[in-house]
């Protein structure tokens, strides 16, 4: 439907309620035709800043440029952004068909227009059959892509997901994220997707910014955020992460506890970050570089994995293994030998900076 | 207001001793059949009796409209109903809009316009109202000076639509504006998003969203406004269908066909309205419905918007208050006619009041007391047994309970005339004149919303903590006892208070009843003493009394409700 996708590019932008602080220094640029997730835990602010894209809320100080033009002095109905809210907020007095209707007839369509393009719109969604139908009468799902049509009707310029899948239930979650992605890469827009879960997250968009306490932490692809975060808290957000402190000194980098890792870091206290597969777990062999003595705690058995609990290095560390039926599985108690892969082995910046796009 | 029943469905507890509920619950349905169901029955029976020959007949409803009076009559209680409905709205929906959409200092002075009309009557302060609105009243003899003419508010229906309009627009001021509330914020935004704005918005979206709780509020005026008999009592009127019906009974007498044929027409419209707001509500409790960020998104008024938003407030709560303003000078002043003001004051009315009609006092006291304890007993059990029983017919139970909201006072009144008329029980003479039956009439009209205060408490209490006293070992008895009425005390301490307060000034069964000065009530004693000029000082005095009571036991039951939730807010395990 839309030819012509255009970039998002929000400059320093600062909001508050009162006097509380929402969202601070905000600066990002969303490229044309990008499928871009703003992932963070409730209160991070992104919701807040989904809907001050929209025209939402108190108003934030900075610039929103949407294709070049600044949309932060214009009301909600002057932006040209299709929003999706969490709640759906389809209008329990409309049919499906006039809900569809409502922005088309709202811009002074023609009459003769309006017609197909609703019934195109539901068609994309696959709910024709069901235009004459009223809100109620729709299973969430159902509900769900209704106001996906209704938004997309009106060919706005970007599209706004408000925690689009958060009201489904976990099967449908799956399914309906993949035909999300897929209608958003055919009708080319470009579209933010609020959400909390990173496996969302991870499997739609292109890249991603994660958010925390209003200030956005990082910016990338998904892969690259989970392998090279910048901090600890897109470490931790992203996957589960071992976070050892230790210091960088001449010979590599010396954990409590005394084993030192063959990797080059900055001298001084360092986070490093672990992740839980990149550890390998196997029975005692004499204490060397690269390996720590340690002993099993605990044990959770996820099914294609299995997690261990293992005291080394004055902490505990989560260690993953691929489970193999064929494999005895190690008892608590059990002394162990972990190797650490220097290759898989992030080390932090020290304070909670941006990393470069 | 609306009558929602209550649809949680809980899973039925095995009842170790059904019986001792069950017996509870069948002498309770015996009681509503013997004074609501029965009595009203009879009423619509004896409307279709032919009056000599016992058959039954059509010929009394031909009878009735070949009377050019009751025609009449039956065009003017329609009308005046619907006018009152119209004004109503006028005053309320500007209030409701302003309260739920702008962020508005006067917004607190609105909340408590929704309260003052319904601490009082129309009725009681309808002769004051004639005071200051009346052809000869202080608004109009200050027209006439200044500008030279006079606006005639209470001339004959007139004034009958304006004292029911100002009296009975809280009902759509509340309802509407918890509508209006209740709107998920997203669905307008949604709109915005897509386009829309100002007046556009509010006409496609934010009206049609917030119609439920209009439809709702108007049928209850409607409703209220058809039925109320004491409004055109006190202001003269006598071409309506319920003074019709007060007059045919007492003056012509107990056999005349034509008060249950009007008692039929006030009942069939009463229901016809309940039912119709239920269709246009039926699928569309939106509010319910919708999930996430509650109520519309406020905005600022400019300075101009905010002078006109006061000085509509400020009209508006002049009118409201002049009942009650007219009432006050009316108590205190010696001769009001003629003139803006009464011309001088004096304390004489009230010693009058205090000498003579003390009685009025105490069985007002008494009727309302006994009404309101009889509904609790009544509202308790009844909501345990609909809510936490697998009783068979405890639906029923809950219907009949709240049935009493289709059935005017009058009606109830002539049907317990009718019903126990020529009944003499030994040492207390005839039953249709025994002041008890005035407080059952009492108790049975204030049920319907003496149930939905228990229901609203007993769900404020989760099952699991019956369960948990269960087994602990606490029996079923010993645990709704110990557990559930405890933690129901709030409600029902306020479902008392609200019975009370409403029984104690109600005059249109009670008219009925009341068989002698002896045994009359407070709004009985009103309504005597405002019959003549003389008596009218005495009559506001008794007003300004019964106002005082009622909203004493008002404010009561707010505090109570307040203190109540806010123990409940303290509590981590809120249930819902």
């Amino acid at each position: 439907m839309n030819e012509q996708s255009v970039g998002i590019r929000i400059e320093d932008l600062h909001l508050s309620f009162g006097d509380t602080k929402v969202l601070t220094g905000i600066d990002m640029e969303i490229r044309a035709g990008e499928f871009f997730a703003f992932l963070g835990p409730s209160g991070s602010g992104k919701s807040t800043l989904l809907r001050a894209i929209a025209g939402f809320g108190p108003a934030p100080r900075g610039r929103i440029l949407i294709g070049g033009r600044d949309v932060a002095g214009l009301p909600p109905w002057k932006r040209d952004v299709g929003m999706v809210f969490q709640s759906y907020a389809l209008w329990p007095h409309l049919s499906v068909r006039r809900n569809v209707a409502f922005g088309l007839e709202e811009r002074r369509v023609p009459r003769r227009q309006i017609g197909p393009k609703v019934e195109a719109a539901l068609d994309l969604v696959g709910l024709l059959p069901l235009a004459d139908r009223m809100p109620s009468q729709l299973s969430g799902g159902q509900q769900q892509r209704v106001a996906l049509a209704r938004t997309v009707a009106i060919e706005p310029k970007v599209l706004l997901l408000d925690e689009p899948l958060s009201n489904l239930d976990a099967g449908l979650r799956v399914q309906t994220r993949r035909e999300l992605l897929a209608l958003q890469r055919k009708l080319g827009l470009t579209t933010i997707f609020v959400t909390h879960d990173q496996e969302e997250a991870n499997t739609t968009s292109d890249r991603m910014a994660v958010l925390d306490a209003g200030v956005i932490q990082q910016i990338g692809t998904p892969q690259a955020l989970y392998d090279r975060p910048v901090n600890r808290f897109v470490a931790r957000f992203l996957g589960t992460a071992n976070i050892l402190q230790g210091e960088g000194t001449r010979e590599g980098f010396r954990l409590p506890g005394g084993a030192t890792l063959a990797l080059t870091a900055p001298p001084g206290p360092r986070d490093i970050v672990l992740r839980p597969q990149a550890i390998r777990i196997g029975p005692v062999e004499p204490a060397s570089r690269d390996r720590l003595p340690g002993v099993v705690r605990h044990r959770e058995f996820l099914g294609s994995q299995v997690r261990y609990f293992v005291d080394a290095a004055d902490t505990q560390l989560v260690v993953d293994t691929l489970h193999i039926a064929t494999r005895p599985m190690l008892e608590p108690g059990a002394a162990v030998s972990l190797a650490v892969d220097p290759e898989a082995v992030v080390v932090l910046e020290e304070s909670g900076g941006r990393a470069p796009i | 207001m609306t009558v929602t029943t209550v649809s949680i469905r809980p899973r039925l507890p095995r009842l170790s001793r059904p019986s001792a509920l069950a017996v509870i619950g069948i002498l309770i349905a015996a009681f509503l059949m013997m004074f609501l169901i029965l009595p009203v029955i009879q009423v619509i029976y004896v409307a279709f009796l032919d009056p000599r020959s016992g058959a039954l007949t059509l010929d009394n409803f031909s009878d009735f409209f070949a009377s050019p009076l009751f025609r009449e009559s039956f065009w003017n209680s329609l009308y005046v109903a619907a006018m009152s409905v119209v004004f109503a709205t006028l005053i309320a929906l500007p209030l409701a809009y302003l309260t739920t959409r702008f962020d508005f200092a006067g917004s607190a002075v609105i909340q408590s316009l929704g309260i003052i009309p319904l601490i009082m009557p129309p009725f009681v302060g309808a002769v004051a109202m004639q005071l200051l609105f009346g052809r000869n009243g202080t608004v109009n003899l200050l027209l006439n000076d200044w500008f030279g003419f006079k606006i005639p508010f209470m001339e004959g229906l007139n004034g009958v639509i304006f004292v029911e309009s100002i009296h009975y627009f809280p009902f759509i001021l509340i309802n509407l504006s918890a509508s209006l509330r209740n709107i998920d914020r997203s669905m307008e935004e949604a709109a915005q998003n897509l386009g829309a704005s100002g007046m556009r918005l509010f006409r496609r979206i934010v009206f049609p969203l917030a119609m439920p709780g209009y439809i709702a509020g108007a049928a209850l005026v409607f409703i209220k406004v058809f039925d109320d008999l004491g409004t055109p009592l006190m202001l003269n009127v006598k071409a309506m269908l319920a003074p019709q019906a007060y007059m045919r009974i007492t003056g012509v007498g107990i056999n005349d066909p034509m008060g249950y044929v009007i008692s039929f027409i006030l009942i069939a419209f009463s229901v016809l309205s309940l039912w119709l707001s239920f269709l246009v509500m039926r699928g569309r409790d939106y509010a319910t419905v919708q999930k996430g960020g509650g109520g519309l998104a406020r905005r600022q008024l400019s300075p101009w918007e905010r002078v006109a938003a006061w000085v509509v407030i400020l009209v508006i709560l002049g009118l409201v208050l002049a009942p009650h303003i007219g009432l006050m000078l009316l108590s205190f002043g010696t001769i009001w006619s003629f003139s803006p003001l009464p011309d001088a004051f004096t304390l004489k009315h009230y010693g009058t009041v205090f000498s003579q009609a003390g009685q009025y006092i105490t069985n007002t006291l008494l009727y309302a007391g006994g009404a309101a304890l009889i509904d609790i007993l009544i509202g308790t059990a009844v909501a345990y047994i609909v809510l936490r029983t697998g009783l068979p017919g405890r639906r029923w139970l809950d219907y009949l309970s709240t049935a009493a909201l289709a059935v005017p006072g009058v009606v109830l009144g002539i049907g317990y005339l009718r019903m126990f008329h020529g009944v003499h029980l030994p040492g207390v003479g005839p039953l249709a004149s025994w002041w008890v039956m005035i407080m059952i009439a009492l108790a049975i009209r204030r049920l319907p919303y003496a149930l939905r205060a228990c229901m609203a408490a007993l769900q404020q209490v989760s099952l699991s903590l019956e369960e948990a006293a269960e087994n602990l070992g606490a029996s079923k008895a010993r645990s709704i006892r110990r557990i559930v009425v405890p933690l129901m005390t709030g409600g029902i301490l306020a479902g008392f208070v609200t019975s009370f307060a409403t029984a104690a000034v109600e005059l249109s069964a009670t008219i009925m009843l009341v068989s002698g000065e002896r045994d009359a009530p407070l709004s009985y004693g009103i309504y005597l003493f405002m019959q003549s000029p003389s008596g009218r000082g005495a009559g506001a005095a008794l007003g300004i009394i019964a106002v005082i009571i009622v909203a004493l036991a008002t404010y009561i039951s707010q505090r109570v409700i307040e203190r109540d939730s806010h123990l409940r807010g303290a509590r981590p395990t809120g249930s819902h």
